[in-house]
């Protein structure tokens, strides 16, 4: 059973933020909102641990 | 010509018992006659049992109201001696569609496991479901089994004391008393026997209405289950179509919080509601009319000294999923077996309250899945909205996202999990048929075996040696040894090469071994009742 990566993982990162603020380029709040709840879901799914999900969920919570 | 809902099916008579001078006493008394009373008494009248049903009407089911029935139900009907009924006038499906706006997103089947008796569901109205079920309880009456069914009695008050419980029935010619050793109360989710004993029955207000519409017509739509999300004909709200027998269409429309009830359910209103939904070339007849709101929520005991609660007076679902009468169904079943033994004797009394901690538990996975549809079904918050439709939008694309569309989780039986009646598990065996589990049908030689099950203790051994006889302090176990082909291994052996399973009265796994072993089966035996 693995745990959540909380370390660096992403090769890129300058490059991937850059990429996710492309997606909602001049796009209204209502179709960012329902691009941002897709990728959540699809992400999750490539994600496909729950125990991970789990302390995704928490630390996005997280004061 | 009258509806069979609308005709009288147990008219009143008056009882010997109305002009006895003192309260006559009763082995049991079934407050309600609707699917969960009437199978209540059938199953303690095939036990000998005397039982009086009392109803404070004369006729089945106003309207169509439950009309999905799942494998489960079907084969405890099938041990109440009248499945056969029920599965011929049904109609059976297992394709679904889910539409969202206006587009059909995906299809699926309910892929029902192959070589059962019984299909994984049927469509019938609630009143043939409970006009089977007079028939049945007027059949056993004339073989002779103690089993009254009173139209126009309706209990008046009601006291549980130390020498039985004290009714008082209202009827046609005035008031009665009876006094019963047990009560069953099945009178609905707004239950008077629940109201007169001040008893608890709390959860959660989902704030919405359904208008909810049974139309004849002779259309073209397939045998399937359509849901709709948001479809341009119910903007915003959602909208189910199924079929049941005689060309009668079920179909609800979510109507949201702020209506007027009264116009809602103005006929002229609902047709239009209905051609905006079936197109105006189609030419149809209401059947039937309602509008419903529901809870999810339960009693926190179904057991009060000697009256014992099933089906909605207990615990109350939303609709979606068909938890209601299904779960309802699975009460009795749980329930009659375990008071039979205690009536006799050959239980002690603590064995009905493992009737309130197994239907608890049931009671619970059913509200819990019944809960989350709702949610889905009917988001409550912006975001809520938001993940709905990202889901449904997904789902026509990409495979993944369909098991999170929730139109209602169908009903399936629940496994009494860490249950005090559950003996030894056996680990290479199949988990679907651990102990707490309904046993799982499968051809064997000369017929099924759901056939073979039930209203007993058994013993059923697959490859190993059992004895011809077996009694346990007055308990008799039946002894089946079985012989079948791949189905059977798959569903019973799994890595084993030989099995001996306890089986209960309904016909769920209490224990499993691969080999008999007295001592073994004697003391898991004793640990099923309790003892």
């Amino acid at each position: 059973m693995s745990d959540l990566i909380t370390s660096p993982n992403l090769n890129d990162p300058d490059g991937f933020y850059a990429e996710l603020l492309a997606l909602h380029d001049g796009r209204p709040e209502e179709e960012s909102n329902a691009i941002n709840a897709k990728l959540i879901l699809i992400l999750a799914n490539h994600t496909g641990d729950r125990r991970v999900l789990t302390q995704a969920f928490a630390l996005a919570v997280k004061d | 010509m009258k509806k069979i809902f609308e005709v009288p099916m147990y008219p009143y008579v008056r009882s010997n018992d109305q002009d006895a001078t003192e309260a006559v006493r009763k082995p049991v008394v079934v407050i309600g006659a609707g699917p969960i009373g009437l199978g209540a008494a059938i199953d303690l009248a095939q036990q000998d049992i005397p039982v009086v049903i009392v109803d404070d009407n004369d006729k089945v089911s106003w309207g169509s109201r439950a009309i999905c029935f799942a494998k489960r139900p079907l084969e405890i009907l099938d041990r109440l001696g009248c499945g056969n009924a029920f599965v011929d006038k049904g109609v059976t499906w297992d394709t679904g569609k889910v539409f969202f706006d206006e587009r059909e997103v995906y299809k699926f089947n309910l892929l029902p496991e192959s070589n059962h008796k019984r299909p994984a569901f049927i469509n019938l109205q609630q009143y043939y479901f409970e006009a089977y079920l007079v028939d049945r309880v007027n059949e056993l009456a004339a073989e002779g089994k103690p089993i009254e069914l009173r139209g126009n009695n309706k209990v008046l008050s009601i006291k549980d004391t130390d020498d039985g419980v004290h009714l008082l029935i209202d009827t046609p010619d005035g008031p009665y008393k009876l006094v019963a050793d047990w009560v069953i109360a099945c009178d609905g989710a707004t239950s008077p026997t629940r109201s007169m004993m001040e008893l608890d029955f709390v959860g959660r207000v989902f704030e919405d209405n359904f208008l909810i519409a049974d139309v004849v017509m002779d259309a073209e739509f397939p045998t399937e289950r359509w849901f709709w999300f948001d479809p341009p004909f119910n903007r915003g709200q959602s909208a189910l179509l199924h079929k049941q027998p005689d060309n009668v269409w079920r179909i609800d429309l979510q109507l949201g919080w702020d209506i007027d009830r009264e116009k809602e359910m103005e006929p002229e209103r609902v047709k239009a509601r209905l051609r905006k939904m079936l197109g105006d070339d189609v030419t149809f007849e209401l059947e039937w009319v309602s509008i419903y709101t529901f809870q999810c929520r339960r009693m926190e005991k179904f057991r009060h000294g000697h009256v014992l609660f099933a089906g909605d007076s207990a615990h109350q679902v939303s609709p979606f999923g068909a938890r209601g009468a299904n779960s309802g169904l699975a009460d009795t079943d749980n329930l009659c077996w375990k008071l039979k033994l205690v009536m006799d004797g050959t239980a002690p009394d603590s064995l009905l309250d493992t009737y309130d901690d197994e239907r608890v538990y049931g009671a619970e996975e059913n509200i819990l899945n019944s809960s989350r549809s709702t949610d889905f079904i009917t988001p409550k918050s912006d975001t809520s909205r938001l993940f709905r439709n990202a889901v449904l939008d997904l789902s026509e694309k990409v495979e993944f996202a369909r098991p999170l569309v929730n139109s209602g989780r169908l009903s399936v039986p629940c496994t009494y999990d860490g249950s005090s009646l559950n003996g030894p598990d056996c680990n290479s065996m199949p988990m679907r048929t651990r102990p707490g589990s309904p046993a799982l049908d499968a051809p064997i030689d000369g017929g099924w075996l759901m056939d073979a099950l039930g209203n007993k203790f058994q013993l059923l051994a697959i490859n190993a040696e059992v004895p011809a006889h077996m009694t346990v302090g007055d308990i008799e176990i039946e002894m089946l040894e079985l012989k079948g082909g791949a189905d059977l291994a798959d569903r019973y052996l799994g890595e084993a090469s030989s099995a001996v399973y306890l089986m209960r009265p309904d016909q769920h796994v209490a224990a499993r071994w691969e080999q008999f072993d007295e001592t073994a089966v004697i003391a898991a035996l004793n640990t099923a009742v309790g003892r």
